[in-house]
Order: structure tokens, then sequence, then C-alpha cells
């Protein structure tokens, strides 16, 4: 976990470039910066390997403020890749991506084996490539290198600056869909700074939107898109991609606004009834202060007339909260082959998802897809 | 016809002083130039890490000065300074060597992509590994090709110290107008030219090959 606390930055000429930055960036979790040019996100990103110092304020890393490490220990265990590629020319690849594990007198088999183990992660053949020097690589391909020497020496954090803005359009695509492979896989803390916003919703599990050394915006690319906290954020995503996100509804919008439910002390037939009268084939159940139990089916209740439903082994799970995306009502309608409850965070039941309507919304969700398309 | 027998003999009988003359010759070239490498070397790196621009325009600009000083009036003021002799020429030929050598290492360093120099801090190299494994071998090209040109120029230019005294192929030349020996002035002239060439040829071949990598 990287804390940043009460961060400021003024440089010597007196410009305030961050202003009180306060940020969590959590462990496994790709956080990327973004914001306009000389929003303070290179800045903030530099302040984690004190590359810049902060003026004021604190940084932990893991409950270790960092201000009392040694700097370039502290580098040598975080990842560093930045936009113009950073190889050393007079190096070869072998001898670029071995870099820190040698700083760190890891012995000679096992930087070998190290090298050879990243090269096939990213799908260069080590026999080829080892002894090849940068020039004689693609811009792709050097970026490739870049990444796999930030991992060499196995750091959790990994900075990564503008990485793929330099490439052309397809080595990017392929990168950044290395980088998520990749992510599953090793599960680094990565702190990635882009102007890219296509990019930063693409990647990342938290976006942090800075403008003018303050940071306007942070969450999940999901919640950017739903809930811009501001005009600056709406303009920052842009209209378009903000229309694209809204295609799919959000849980709330879609809930019905009747809960309809049966109480556990009623019985099948009562539930029957209120089946047939409501036109579901599934129905929640709860208990006497509202509180979600599981679901009684159609079938369920045909076959046990006249029992009590607190007897009956309901189904538990396929239920989902307002917090939830509309894709994991889906998923549980698929897997379960029920309707989807919905509740609150305190399991209160408040409403449901229909097989029905979610149809209804992938359809006109895919018309205007096309629409677009066309 | 005549001239080119005379020649041959002259350098079959007395080719001992010849090659004395020639590696009195190296000697003063070479160490003009080497200690003009030591001095600029950690300066050139010195200046590119100043901030304050002036101190180093000064320097720059002393380095330049001695190098509009011609080389005869240079060699004469050692005279009442240093007296006459090897040191004396030497400290001239040194004085001219630091403008080319600074020149050439101070814009080799500045070359260096600072993308690089930034990962490898950024990666955690000290700022003496930063220098030594890759400020300096990424700007090797440049102090290596200053040190060559520099070297010829100091070649030709020891033919005049042996104005003061200093020995070298110029003794030969000089006696060779006192004398009004062709032989003398061509065995002379000839000779630091195939010195020049040499040393163009053997530090050309290390430059080559130092960035022949990249």
């Amino acid at each position: 976990m990287i804390e940043l606390k009460d961060v400021q930055k003024i440089y010597e000429d007196g410009f305030q470039a961050l202003k009180n930055i306060n940020l969590k960036l959590e462990d496994g979790k790709i956080n990327v910066l973004i914001g306009p040019s000389g929003c303070g996100k290179t800045t903030t990103m530099k302040m984690l390997n004190r590359l810049i110092e902060q003026s004021r304020g604190t940084i932990n890393i893991d409950g270790t403020d960092i201000s009392t490490m040694n700097p370039i220990e502290l580098r040598r265990g975080i990842g560093y890749v930045i936009q113009s590629i950073g190889l050393f020319p007079h190096m070869t690849i072998y001898e670029n991506v071995a870099t820190v594990p040698k700083l760190l007198k890891w012995d000679k088999a096992k930087i070998n084996d190290r090298v050879t183990e990243l090269l096939e992660m990213v799908n260069l053949d080590p026999d080829t490539y080892k002894g090849r020097y940068p020039s004689e690589l693609s811009g792709g391909q050097q970026q490739r290198i870049g990444v796999i020497r930030a991992l060499a020496a196995e750091p959790s954090i990994i900075l990564m600056d503008e990485p793929f803005s330099a490439l052309d359009p397809i080595s990017r695509e392929e990168l950044q869909d290395e980088l998520i492979r990749l992510q599953r896989e090793i599960h680094k803390t990565i702190v990635f700074v882009t102007h890219d916003m296509d990019e930063a919703l693409k990647i990342a599990d938290q976006i942090i939107l800075m403008q003018e050394g303050e940071i306007v915006q942070m969450g999940s690319p999901e919640e950017l898109l739903r809930n811009p906290a501001n005009q600056f954020v709406e303009n920052f995503i842009g209209s378009e991609r903000m229309a694209q996100a809204k295609d799919l509804p959000s849980i709330e919008e879609i809930l019905k606004d009747s809960v309809v439910s049966a109480g556990e002390n009623g019985t099948t037939n009562e539930a029957l009834g209120i089946m047939s009268e409501q036109q579901l084939d599934s129905l929640p159940v709860t208990d006497d202060k509202g509180v979600f139990l599981g679901q009684v089916s159609l079938y369920q209740a045909l076959e046990n007339p006249d029992t009590k439903l607190s007897d009956l082994k309901l189904q538990k799970e396929g239920f989902v909260s307002t917090e939830d995306h509309l894709s994991r009502a889906l998923h549980y309608m698929e897997e379960y082959r029920l309707n989807v409850p919905v509740t609150d965070v305190d399991r209160q039941l408040i409403g449901i998802i229909t097989k029905s309507q979610l149809l209804a919304i992938m359809h006109s969700y895919y018309d205007t897809k096309n629409e677009a398309a066309i | 016809m005549e001239l080119i027998t005379e020649l041959l003999e002259f350098w079959q009988t007395r080719y001992p002083k010849i090659l004395q003359y020639t590696l009195e010759h190296i000697t003063i070239s070479f160490l003009a130039v080497l200690f003009g490498i030591l001095l600029t070397l950690p300066l050139g790196i010195y200046l590119t890490r100043m901030k304050f621009k002036p101190v180093r325009e000064t320097i720059f600009g002393i380095a330049n000065v001695f190098q509009t000083i011609p080389t005869i009036a240079l060699l004469a003021i050692m005279i009442p300074l240093l007296g006459i002799g090897t040191t004396p020429a030497i400290v001239a030929l040194f004085l001219y060597s630091l403008l080319p050598l600074l020149r050439n290492t101070f814009a080799g360093i500045k070359s260096v992509d600072p993308g690089v120099i930034e990962s490898a801090r950024g990666m955690g190299l000290s700022p003496v590994q930063t220098l030594f494994k890759i400020e300096i071998p990424l700007a090797f090209p440049y102090i290596i090709s200053g040190i060559k040109v520099t070297t010829v120029y100091v070649i030709s230019w020891t033919t005049l110290a042996a104005v003061i005294g200093a020995g070298g192929l110029g003794d030969l030349i000089l006696a060779g107008i006192g004398l009004n020996s062709k032989v003398l002035i061509i065995t002379g002239t000839i000779s630091a030219i195939l010195l020049a060439l040499l040393a163009d040829l053997v530090l050309g071949f290390v430059e080559k090959k130092v960035t022949k990598q990249r």
C-alpha cells in the first residue's frame, strides 16, 4: 500500500506543482494518474521513488516513510519505465534487463534464468534477443524490454511514466493488452501515468484524475464514467465515451419501483399467487425485517405445495447490490437461471431484475452500438 | 634520383639517430596529450554538472585563448617562465590540447540521452555508477574522436618545439635548415607525417571499435 498524506510540491521559483495530495494506492492494482499536461501527475509519480522530493507531507510505502530510506536502495526495489524507453544503447538486451539484479549482486545463473524467463514472458525468443543491442529492435520490442527490465528484480511496485505514448497505435494496443495479461500473472502495484483517457479506461483499476496540482476525482473507470465529479471531468473524459458508457444503465436505474417478495413465514401457495400475478418465475424471500434470505423458483413452489417457505431450500446466492455493475447481474442470471434480486449494502431487498428486463436492455444496447458502428 | 639514393643511404646509416628523434617526438606529444586528457576529462564532466553558466564560459574562454596564441609565440613565452628543453615544450603543447579535448568531453557527456540517464537513476544506479557505467561509455566516441584530432595536431606542432630545445623530429628539420640539407629536412618531415598518420590510424581504429556496437 502506497499512501500520500498532505503532499505538496513547491519549486524554488515558487511554482506550486502539487497542492495537498492525499492518495492511497492499493496493492496489486493498476493505478492510473491522468490529467492534462502540467497537472502534476508525473511529479506525483516521481516522488514515489524520490526522483523528486516533496516539499511537505509524507509518503509511506507499506507503512514506512520513504524519506527515511536510502533513495538508491528504494529505487532498486521499485521498477521504473519511462516514455523514451531509456534502454542503455551500449548494452545488450541481456545486460539491460540484468541491470538491477546485477546491482543487487544476484548470482550469474539466477540472473540468466530470470532474463530468459522474462523474455519468454513477452514472447521474445531469449536466444535471439539476449545478445542484440536495443537499436536492432523495433519500438514496440524495445518497450517490451523496458517493461521486463523494470520487472527484473521482482519489485512489488512498478512506476510507468507514459510508457506507451511514443509508440505507434498498433504497438500501443498490443502492449496495453500485454500489460493487462502480465498483471494477471504478476499482481504488481502499478502506478501508470498517461494523458490518454482510452488507455486509462482500458487498463486501470483505479483512475486518479488530476488538474492543476490537485486530485479532481478518483475511482474505478466505471465510477468516473457514470458519476463525473464536475464539468472538467466530463470534458476530460469526453462526451462520446460518456455516452457509450451510459448505454448500459446502472442497476439502480433499471430497478422496478415496487418490491415484490414473499415473507419467510408465508407458504408456497401464497408465493405461487404472487408469481402468477407478477408474471415471475422466481420470487425473493425475506424475513420480517425485509432482509433477503434467498429465492424460491416456480418449479420448487409447484413441487412443494402447502409448504412454509422457511422450510424450503432457498437459493441464497445470485443476488446483486446497487453498487455492482449490471454485467454481474447478467452473469448470475446465466449461472442460476433465476431472476436477480437486488439488495442494498445491508442486504435489505430493494427490488428485482427480471430476465425479460435484461433482454430488453441488451437489445437496446446493441441496437445503439450497431447504429454507432454504421 | 640522386636525392632518393642519398636519402636511402642516410636512413641506412643513421637510423638509430632518426629513431631516437622519433622516440623523443612521440614522448613529447604523448605526454602533452596525456596530461591534457587527465585534466580535461574530469573538468569536462564537471562542467556538464555545473549549473552556473559564467564559470563554464570563462573556463572555455581560457582554453580558447591558448588556441589563439601562435604556436611559436607560446613556445617562446615558455623560455622566461620554464627555461628551455622538453618540459616547457610539453607544457606549451599541453595548453594547446586543452580546448579540443575539453570541448569533445563536454559535448560527449551532454549528448547522452536524458531519458537514458533518468532511467538509470530511476533504476537505482548511484551517481558514480551512472557516470562510469552509462555516461562515460556513451560519451566515449566523442571523447576518443577529440583525442584523435588533438593527437594529430600535437604531433605536427611538436616539430616546432625543437626551437626551444625540446628535441624531436623538429631537430632534424632545424639542422637541415642550418646545414642546407634537403635530406635532413625531408627525413624529419616524412617521419612526422608518418607518425601523425599512424596515430590517426590507431585511434581511428579504437574509435570505430567503440562506436560499432550501436
